[in-house]
């Protein structure tokens, strides 16, 4: 049955865990990356012209996404625990989903 | 300390980062979207970051938060799928914090000195 499955807030918890962990595995790139422009900056330029292929570009709306996700789903969490029981939050899930994709998005126009 | 007292200060350790980390990443992800409408190249970010006092106290407050704060939710994840030790994720947590406060502050230092 798993009917846990069916309910927003076990899949909000799915994602919470899946964007922490990918953005934890992007990170030591992203770093290593960054320090590039110190010593190697025409490596550099190199890899960031190879980032503006379109592919590339909805590669990164997702680490955008999943980092907003990231983000609003911890505001969710700490709401839930540190402020009182309000019926708003229930709704909090949906509004964390509205505010990732809308993140992703402006990063998409504003790239393209 | 003993391991009741050491879980709950991972648990607030956690909570104050996230806290933190929910503004550098307001922060953060407002700058990436102005940053990329001009095409981003080695030279904007040297220009942008380099020899900057206040961007360089606000990525060092970034990756510290980020090094306190992924430890911890990487530890809930070996503690429900694997069967390691507390011991053994309590060395992988240190090693994960050192790594990423390393290859950070390398970056961040880095990129704060090309404007010296």
């Amino acid at each position: 049955m798993k009917t846990h499955r069916n309910h927003a807030n076990y899949w909000a918890f799915v994602l919470h865990r899946v964007s922490g962990l990918a953005l934890l595995l992007f990170l030591p790139a992203h770093f290593y990356v960054l320090a590039l422009a110190v010593e190697e900056a025409a490596t550099l330029d190199m890899f960031l012209s190879w980032t503006e292929a379109p592919v590339v570009k909805l590669l990164e709306t997702g680490l955008v996404i999943l980092l907003a996700a990231h983000m609003t789903g911890g505001l969710r969490i700490l709401a839930i625990e540190f402020l009182a029981w309000r019926d708003w939050q229930k709704s909090v899930v949906a509004i964390t989903g509205g505010l990732s994709l809308a993140a992703g998005l402006i990063f998409l126009l504003n790239a393209g | 300390m003993t391991p009741q007292r050491a879980e709950t200060l991972e648990w607030l350790v956690q909570r104050a980062s996230a806290a933190v980390l929910a503004l550098c990443v307001i922060v953060h992800l407002t700058v990436i979207v102005l940053a990329v409408q001009g095409g981003v190249t080695a030279k904007e970010i040297a220009g942008r970051v380099g020899g900057s006092v206040p961007w360089l106290a606000f990525y060092s407050v970034f990756v510290i938060a980020v090094a306190l704060h992924a430890p911890a939710g990487l530890r809930n994840i070996l503690r429900e799928y694997t069967s390691l030790g507390r011991r053994a994720t309590h060395w992988i947590m240190a090693a994960v914090c050192v790594l990423i406060l390393g290859l950070g502050f390398r970056a961040v230092v880095g990129l704060y000195g090309l404007g010296a």
